[in-house]
């Protein structure tokens, strides 16, 4: 089976983050950039697959800046065999919609059978895009994926997976090719080892650009129109109980139409 | 800031080494910090789990070659040491002991087939093996070792009793340095690879200790155990065969010490910056500033000659009296740097909430094993003087 693991680099969640104003952008000067922690779940689960049957293939594909090579690199320390790595300034805050043209057309490129990406990356959030890449690719999708497995080997079998929302466990059924996402749910990632982390150096990473993908015409399907902080908080209230503190409170709750 | 970045130490450091640093470090921090102060408390170390994770992960016998191992360079070893240590000494010992000492010794002086037999389920941490070299009475002085192999057709038979040693009861394999010259002429010392579930090999955990509580240390008994030809160590004779071996462990202890050190640093900077002494913090008093400016110097200091050691190692040329500068001093200061911590915690530092305490018992051991502080000051005198006041 051939595997194409979405990867995703982002700011770190645990760091300060920020939105540069003027761009409407994500600021990556004042955070550090890591592997998003839901794409190396992703990968998790390919080379959970790849450990059952060596003849397995996991390939990362991602679309980001240079420094995105280090989520690479992580991944494939993990234990990927090799990586796709869309590396272009035209698609600097590219939205969903140039994103799955662009990745979609990355896949067509090479023969897979199954493409496993987080259900929404922790940075955009937007949570359409596995499902966007289905779509362009005429292929199934299961999106918000807990948990799945394979039935009847890497030939000719199904996907099962199971997901639950709003009280509701569905359980799944698809073929291949297709394309899944997974949630927090699936098992955390593997350490790399020595091994993996000295030889992910010398795993090949092909480095394309939208041209190389033949695309030229990019045009984002919604802009961003401006960006504002929130302003800073307020001190709180300070309500201390010498008998009064529960009209006080209900005082509050009223001026806040909440009572 | 963390006290060991003032000088960029990081700088010196090639970028591979650094990323198998990291790997240890957050290996560390998920799988080994949480549970450390339970297992030091209890006395109870996991050792065979510990040995596996350490062995998925890659760091047993790290710097050596084939066999299964990473084939690092020696300041990555340091450095994974470093890391290893500021969790705990007892987390580190069990690598030094299984890298640097029981499977560097049969790297080292083995035959192909003992290599072959024992590194590669050794590297993952399936196979635990131990050092036995001290004993009873003889410590700083082992070519005075009354352990005696006694050569019986083709077969060897030992007997004799190896003290505090490190791993010994959970042991699947111990490197015993037994005396094979009746006249007790240091060059009959030979090194034996003993399974031990040979028969007449025990090894009681010994118990009580106040130090190194995260590590099983043990005590062997080898009462007429006989052993085939092929389990000599074909290429060791004489003291040089285990105090090479030595070597190898006290290069690691030399950044390991150093990472109990600044684990303690970076608790009590923390602490003092929170801990409120008559209405402000602790951290802004000119005697709590001196403490640890002068703990952070200490530290700085002992990274670069670390980094020294590591260089001249990588380079292939480093001398015992090299090696004894650098475990004197990072094993001396690391531990006046938990105690000076210590003082900064006040009540607080006495209890297993905090590492501080912990580190500084550890210390005292990492102080006293691999050569005593003294017998390194001896050797450093030795090669800068040309009088020997031991031999
Ligand atoms: C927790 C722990 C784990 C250990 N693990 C191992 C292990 O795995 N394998 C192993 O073989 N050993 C191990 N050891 C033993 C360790 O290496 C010895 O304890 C050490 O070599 C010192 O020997 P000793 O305790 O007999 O002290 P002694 O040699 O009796 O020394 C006592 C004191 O005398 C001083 N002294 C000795 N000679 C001189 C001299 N010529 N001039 C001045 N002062 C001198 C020493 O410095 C020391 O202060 C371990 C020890 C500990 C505590």
């Amino acid at each position: 089976m051939k595997i194409i693991t979405l990867v995703k680099q982002v700011p770190d969640t645990w760091s300060e983050r920020r939105l540069d104003p003027e761009t409407g952008r994500v600021d990556r000067a004042v955070s550090e950039a890591v592997i998003d922690e839901i794409s190396e779940r992703a990968i998790e689960a390919a080379l959970a697959l790849k450990d059952a049957d060596k003849s397995t293939t996991v390939t990362l594909l991602t679309m980001g800046p240079a420094g995105a090579l280090d989520a690479l690199r992580k991944g494939l320390s993990m234990g990927a065999d090799d990586a796709v790595h869309i590396r272009d300034d035209a698609l600097q805050g590219a939205d969903v919609t140039i994103t799955s043209r662009v990745i979609a057309a990355a896949l067509l490129r090479r023969p897979w059978d199954l493409v496993i990406a987080g259900n929404e990356s922790t940075d955009g959030r937007g949570g359409v895009l596995p499902a966007m890449l289905a779509e362009r690719l005429g292929v199934a999708s299961a999106t918000g994926l807990d948990s799945f497995e394979l039935t009847g080997g890497a030939a000719g079998g199904d996907l099962v997976g199971r997901r639950s929302a709003d009280g509701v466990d569905e359980v799944l059924r698809l073929g291949f090719p297709s394309v899944v996402s997974i949630t927090e749910r699936m098992p955390d990632a593997r350490f790399p080892n020595f091994r993996g982390i000295l030889g992910a150096k010398k795993k090949p990473v092909e480095v394309l650009t939208a041209a190389d993908l033949g695309l030229t015409d990019l045009h984002p399907a919604v802009s961003v129109v401006s960006v504002a902080e929130r302003p800073p908080r307020q001190a709180g209230t300070r309500i201390i109980d010498d008998g009064s503190a529960a009209a006080a409170l209900a005082d509050f709750f009223a001026s806040r139409r909440l009572i | 800031m963390a006290p060991a970045s003032l000088i960029d130490t990081d700088s010196k450091f090639d970028p591979d080494d650094l990323e198998l640093r990291d790997a240890v470090r957050s290996f560390c921090d998920n799988r080994f910090r949480p549970g450390v102060s339970e297992w030091y408390e209890t006395g109870e170390f996991p050792v065979r789990e510990a040995a596996r994770e350490l062995g998925g992960l890659g760091v047993l016998g790290m710097h050596l070659t084939g066999y299964g191992c990473a084939g690092s360079s020696a300041m990555a070893y340091g450095l994974a040491c470093l890391e290893l240590e500021a969790v705990d000494s007892g987390l580190r010992s069990l690598v030094s002991v299984q890298g640097s000492l029981a499977m560097f010794a049969i790297w080292k002086w083995g035959s192909e087939e003992q290599k072959a037999h024992w590194l590669p389920r050794m590297a993952r941490g399936e196979a635990i093996g131990c050092f036995g070299l001290t004993e009873p009475d003889f410590g700083s002085n082992p070519g005075g070792m009354r352990t005696f192999a006694r050569r019986d057709g083709d077969d060897w038979v030992l007997n004799g009793n190896k003290m505090w040693i490190t791993n010994g009861s959970v042991a699947d394999v111990a490197i015993v340095w037994a005396q094979t010259s009746p006249q007790g002429d240091a060059s009959g010392i030979r090194g034996f690879v003993v399974p031990t579930d040979t028969a007449g090999f025990s090894a009681p955990q010994i118990k009580h200790k106040l130090s190194l509580r995260a590590s099983v240390t043990s005590e062997l008994v080898l009462d007429e155990v006989r052993l085939p030809a092929a389990a000599v160590l074909p290429g060791a004779a004489g003291l040089r065969g285990p105090l090479t071996c030595l070597n190898e462990a006290r290069f690691g202890i030399v950044f390991g010490a150093l990472g109990a050190a600044r684990d303690c640093l970076e608790t009590t900077i923390r602490y003092s910056r929170e801990r409120e002494v008559f209405g402000r913090p602790l951290a802004g008093y000119q005697l709590t500033q001196a403490k640890l400016a002068d703990m952070t110097l200490e530290l700085e200091k002992g990274m670069l000659l670390a980094i020294r050691l590591g260089e001249l190692k990588d380079g292939g040329g480093l001398k015992p009296e090299q090696i004894s500068l650098g475990k004197l001093n990072s094993t001396r200061e690391a531990l006046e740097i938990a105690r000076g911590c210590r003082t900064i915690l006040g009540a607080a530092g006495i209890t297993g909430e905090f590492p501080v305490m912990r580190h500084a018992n550890n210390l005292e051991s990492v102080l006293t094993y691999e050569g005593t502080s003294e017998i390194h000051q001896l050797s450093i005198a030795r090669a800068i003087t040309g009088h020997a006041a031991f031999n």
